[in-house]
C-alpha cells in the first residue's frame, strides 16, 4: 500500500466541502471513524455553516430593494439592448428559458437517472408506515441545511400550503456516485407527493419539463443548474403539473449555489 | 432568457454575500451591489458567453470591496446584525440568537481576506478553484485562509457553548 499523507486539518475542510479525491477521502473517512475528537472537530465545522446560512439566507427571502431592479425604462434595458443581449429573449410558457447556451440533453439519460429513481424512491419511502422522512418537518431549518450542504447546493422546501400540501419531511439519498434529496409532502386525504432533487452528468444543462409515467406515478421533471428535479404523484397530469409549476417557480429564484460548477470533478 | 434577468437572478445572492462581508450593514451593503450591477452591466460586452456569470459577477464584486477597503483603512463600521425580532423562536436544530452573535462577532473580527475565503465556500457554496479564481490566490492559498477561518469561527462557538475553550488537537 501506498503511503498515506498525515490527516490535516486542511483535509478535514476538504472532506467537508467534497473537495477530496475519492482515495483520500476514504483515508479521511477511516481516521474519523478511529478518531472521535477529529469527528467532533469536523461536527463542529459544519455547525459553524449552519450558523453562517442560518445568519445570513434570511436576506435571500427578503425583497429585493427597488433601485436594485431594472424596470422597464431604467438604463439597464438600455444598456442591455445596446449589447446585444434583448436578442436573446423571448418568452416561454411557464417562464422557462433554454437558452442559446444550454444544451438540451437527450430524454433516455434523464429517464434512467432522474425519473426511474425519483418514481422508485417514492414508492419506498412514501409507503413506509414508520420512517417515511429522515428528518421531520419540525426541523426543516435542519433538513434544509444539511440536505444542501450534502448537495452543495442552495435547497429551500417550497411552500405548497396553497395547493393543499404540506411538508413531512425529507432526507438524504444516494444517486449512483452523486448525492439526492427527497422532500415529501402530505394532503389531508393522505394523497403523498414527493420532490426529489440529485447532481448529475448534466452539468449546466437546461431542459423543459417534461412528463413521463414511472411505476404506476406521474412524475414531471427537469433540469436547470446542475440540478435534476421530479415531482412525483399519483396524481392525474393536471395536478400535477400545477405542484410542479409551484415548485418550479419557487426554486427558480434560487438556483442552484454550485450551478454552473463542474460536478464530474471529483 | 435575456441577460439582465439572469443577472437580476442573482441579486439574492449578492446582497446575502455582501451583507455577510459587510458586517451586517444593510445600506453599505446594497450600495456594493449596486456599484457591482452597474458596473457589470456597463461591462457586458466583456463577459464571455458560456462563462459563469455568477463567479465574474462575485469578482466584480471582490474587486469593488478591495478598492472599498483600501479607500477607508478603518474598514466599514460595526453594525449589530440582529434585530431584536429575529431573535425569537429558533428552529430545531438551529442556533441560539445569542450563538449567532458570537459567531458575527468572529465572523468580523477575521481578517478580511479570510472572511472571503469563508463566504464563498461556507455560504455562498463554490468550489475551491472557483473561489481563488475569483480573487485571484492560488487554491492552496484558499485552503489556508478557509482553515484558519472555520478553526477560529468554531472555537468561538464552542467556547460560547462550553464556556472555557476545549482544546481539540
Amino acid at each position: 500500500m501506498r503511503h498515506r499523507a498525515p490527516i490535516t486539518r486542511g483535509d478535514l475542510n476538504a472532506y467537508l466541502d467534497d473537495e477530496l479525491s475519492p482515495e483520500r477521502r476514504a483515508e479521511v473517512a477511516h481516521y474519523l471513524a478511529t478518531h472521535p475528537e477529529a469527528e467532533a472537530e469536523l461536527a463542529e465545522y459544519r455547525r459553524v455553516d449552519r450558523a453562517l446560512h442560518q445568519l445570513f439566507d434570511p436576506v435571500l427571502a427578503e425583497p429585493i430593494p427597488p433601485q436594485l431592479r431594472p424596470s422597464r425604462r431604467s438604463p439597464w434595458r438600455a444598456a442591455a439592448a445596446a449589447a446585444g443581449w434583448l436578442l436573446l429573449g423571448g418568452s416561454l410558457g411557464w417562464g422557462l428559458h433554454p437558452t442559446a447556451r444550454a444544451p438540451l440533453l437527450a430524454e433516455q439519460p434523464l429517464s434512467e437517472q432522474l425519473v426511474q429513481p425519483a418514481a422508485f424512491a417514492h414508492t419506498v419511502y412514501t409507503t413506509d408506515p414508520r420512517h417515511p422522512v429522515e428528518v421531520s418537518a419540525a426541523d426543516e431549518h435542519h433538513l434544509v441545511s444539511w440536505l444542501s450542504l450534502r448537495l452543495h447546493a442552495d435547497l429551500r422546501a417550497p411552500d405548497l400550503t396553497t395547493l393543499g400540501y404540506h411538508l413531512v419531511g425529507g432526507r438524504l439519498l444516494p444517486a449512483t456516485d452523486r448525492m439526492a434529496a427527497q422532500f415529501m409532502y402530505e394532503r389531508a386525504d393522505a394523497t403523498r407527493i414527493t420532490l426529489y432533487l440529485r447532481r448529475g452528468p448534466w452539468q449546466e444543462a437546461t431542459t423543459l419539463f417534461h412528463f413521463e409515467h414511472s411505476q404506476g406515478l406521474g412524475v414531471f421533471y427537469w433540469v436547470e443548474g446542475g440540478l435534476g428535479y421530479a415531482v412525483t404523484g399519483p396524481l392525474a397530469q393536471g395536478d400535477l403539473l400545477a405542484l410542479a409549476e409551484a415548485v418550479f417557480q419557487q426554486l427558480r429564484g434560487e438556483p442552484a449555489a454550485a450551478a454552473a460548477l463542474p460536478v464530474g470533478s471529483h | 432568457m435575456e441577460l439582465p434577468d439572469r443577472v437580476v437572478e442573482q441579486i439574492p445572492r449578492l446582497r446575502r454575500y455582501a451583507r455577510a462581508l459587510l458586517r451586517g450593514n444593510t445600506p453599505a451593503a446594497d450600495d456594493l451591489v449596486q456599484d457591482c450591477l452597474e458596473r457589470a452591466l456597463g461591462r457586458l460586452h466583456f463577459w464571455r458567453s458560456g462563462s459563469d456569470l455568477r463567479a465574474w459577477l462575485f469578482t466584480i464584486m471582490h474587486n469593488l470591496y478591495v478598492n472599498q477597503l483600501r479607500r477607508n483603512h478603518s474598514g466599514p463600521q460595526f453594525v449589530e446584525l440582529l434585530e431584536e425580532e429575529s431573535t425569537v423562536a429558533a428552529p430545531g436544530g438551529a442556533e441560539s440568537a445569542t450563538t449567532l452573535r458570537e459567531l458575527q462577532r468572529a465572523l468580523d473580527g477575521l481578517p478580511a481576506e479570510q472572511r472571503e475565503v469563508l463566504l464563498l465556500v461556507a455560504l455562498e457554496g463554490l468550489r475551491y478553484q472557483e473561489a481563488a479564481t475569483i480573487l485571484g490566490i492560488p487554491v492552496g492559498t484558499v485552503m489556508s485562509r478557509l482553515a484558519r477561518a472555520r478553526q477560529q469561527l468554531r472555537q468561538q462557538l464552542a467556547q460560547e457553548r462550553d464556556g472555557p475553550l476545549r482544546r481539540v488537537k
